[in-house]
């Protein structure tokens, strides 16, 4: 009675249901539109700008405005704004059963603590996969139809790096499993302040809270900050653009996912440990 | 008899406020009983940690013979509830509330099913109705159809009355009392309006400051009491004299003109009115306050 496949069948239906959950979709499609919009108006205006002062030293041919430049663009723009989407999800997904009532229903029916946690954790992992897809569809499958393949020039801090349009399918798969796995730990960070919090506001706003202090963390090189940088969960969320350098920094990249995966285990952990002590006043 | 509820000197204790005391008290199965006990006596804390909702300082709670800490998946499945108020999802309409409820507790309920639940509980054709939409009544009989839908053996509820129209209190006493005799349910009902508790328990647990105070058969528990009775009769000085000559006289414990305030057991009520009109003397009203409220009253106030 009551196994944990209907739990997490019961989540699954109760994410996709709810208006909430299309804010992040609508939101996804507006920013991917737009910019794909701009781009196909002012995109080569501004492309050839940038080139300009490689053009001394390179041979820049063929067609530098294209899908694979627009993807990079708009995975870098909105995996700042994704958090917060999943955020607003997620953080909501046990504090505002809590507030709503909602959770005494589900805890006196036979299923435990614990698998309720877990099922609610997988639903917003889903949810946040479905973003991931749909960004995925826009920013890679709809900017190739728009502006067509080839190569694509990223420019970092170690310079301009060309990765050809043929080795390049790869790393966008590698890149979006990073970008799951990074907004994975959101949601668990969400999830586990949710189940501690009695209201479905402040575990969102926390998690962005979270998320702001440790980037602006992040961008100082101070000595004390470089001690906590390498452990800070927000360091490793970029750890996709490394997929995009040549050679690929392996051992960085499996070091972000360490660091990714170890965050999630912690969170969960004690989103568990929590749920199962907590007493339901509300 | 087997007990659906028994509770062994349970306390719960948040920080440094003990909400219950060493509560101990036990529930027979089959049996419909009425949980009462003023504002912060502990009740809620009590339903909720029989629920699993809060777990006890202190204590153990069994049900059905089996220990609430090693055995909730069993026990679960044999409990309904409405704890405080239900709640649902309103973005969801009625039968999807009712079908996320039958999947969590692991059943499949056919369109028949369905209908006959909406039926029973009194929603019938209001199952697509977004949950936002239902008035805090029809929320009521949507918490009883969700606390029903798994066939329980013990069904407790917290103020299942609350936001009801007069027929909804009614066809709830009735509900209960069909449950109760027709398909053995045991009922823990905790509520305010006593004389509801009267009419429909055959048994009462009340608590008071976190403690049981009291606990027995509702009618073996109420027969020694007496009702407090106002009785206003004709201002006339041949009444007023009947009364103050009557057997009645030492019963009055307040007067005030043509009414008076008296102490009786309920069997004296008929022989107080038909001595008095035997007598010439005109009753102009006569009530009593209800007596399990006088009991209360007593027993909390005490």
């Amino acid at each position: 009675m009551g196994g944990f496949g209907a739990i997490l069948k019961n989540e699954l239906y109760k994410t996709i249901r709810r208006p909430r959950s299309f804010i992040g979709f609508v939101v996804i499609l507006f920013i991917c539109l737009m910019l794909q919009g701009a781009f196909y108006h002012d995109g080569k205006e501004l492309i050839s700008f940038v080139t300009q002062q490689f053009e001394s030293v390179f041979n820049i041919q063929g067609n530098v405005l294209n899908g694979n430049l627009i993807c990079f663009i708009i995975l870098q723009t909105l995996i700042v704004q994704m958090p917060l989407l999943v955020a607003l999800v997620t953080g909501d997904l046990v504090s505002g059963e809590t507030a709503s009532g909602t959770l005494r229903f589900l805890l006196t029916r036979s299923a435990s603590r614990t698998q309720i946690v877990l099922a609610k954790w997988l639903s917003g992992l889903f949810y946040t996969l479905l973003l991931l897809l749909l960004l995925g569809i826009m920013a890679l499958f709809v900017s190739h139809w728009i502006f067509g393949s080839g190569d694509l020039m990223s420019l970092n801090s170690e310079g301009l790096t060309v990765i050809r349009a043929d080795d390049i399918n790869w790393r966008w798969g590698y890149s979006f499993l990073i970008a799951f796995l990074s907004l994975s730990v959101v949601a668990s960070l969400a999830t586990m302040l949710s189940c501690i919090m009695d209201n479905s506001i402040t575990p969102i706003v926390t998690v962005m809270a979270i998320i702001i202090i440790f980037t602006i963390v992040g961008m100082f090189d101070l000595p004390s900050f470089d001690v906590i940088k390498p452990f800070l969960f927000t360091t490793h969320m970029i750890a996709w653009k490394n997929l995009f350098e040549d050679p690929v920094p392996v051992n960085d990249i499996l070091f972000s996912v360490g660091i990714l995966m170890v965050h999630i285990v912690l969170f969960l952990s004690i989103s568990v440990y929590y749920f199962n002590r907590k007493d339901i006043t509300t | 008899m087997q007990q659906a509820i028994q509770l062994n000197n349970v306390s719960k204790e948040f920080n440094d406020f003990k909400a219950v005391d060493g509560i101990s008290f036990e529930v027979n199965e089959g049996d419909i009983y009425g949980f009462l006990g003023p504002n912060g006596s502990g009740k809620s804390t009590s339903l909720r940690m029989i629920m699993g909702l809060i777990k006890p300082t202190s204590g153990e709670i069994k049900l059905f013979g089996l220990s609430l800490a090693d055995h909730r998946r069993e026990i679960m499945q044999k409990v309904g509830c409405i704890i405080e108020k239900p709640d649902f999802y309103g973005y969801l309409n009625a039968k999807e509330n009712l079908t996320l409820c039958a999947r969590a507790s692991g059943i499949k309920y056919t369109q028949g099913q369905y209908n006959d639940l909406f039926q029973l509980v009194g929603l019938a054709g209001r199952e697509h109705d977004k949950v936002k939409t239902y008035s805090h009544g029809m929320k009521q009989r949507l918490g009883l159809a969700q606390t029903l839908i798994h066939d329980p053996s013990l069904i407790i509820l917290d103020e299942p009355n609350t936001g009801l129209d007069p027929q909804g209190i009614i066809d709830l006493r009735n509900l209960i009392l069909t449950l109760n005799k027709e398909r053995g349910k045991t009922i823990l009902l905790s509520s305010h309006i006593l004389s509801e508790v009267q009419e429909i328990c055959n048994a009462m647990i009340v608590i008071n400051k976190g403690k049981t105070v009291v606990q027995g058969n509702v009618a073996d528990l109420l027969s020694h009491e007496t009702l407090h009775v106002t009785l206003e009769i004709n201002n006339t000085p041949h009444s007023i004299n009947t009364l103050h000559t009557s057997i009645y006289n030492q019963h009055i414990i307040k007067e005030s003109d043509q009414i008076f305030q008296l102490m009786l057991s309920k069997n004296q009520i008929p022989t107080l009115i038909s001595t008095l009109t035997q007598q010439g003397v005109e009753i102009m009203r006569i009530d009593y306050r209800n007596q399990l409220e006088e009991y209360f009253l007593k027993i909390t106030n005490a």
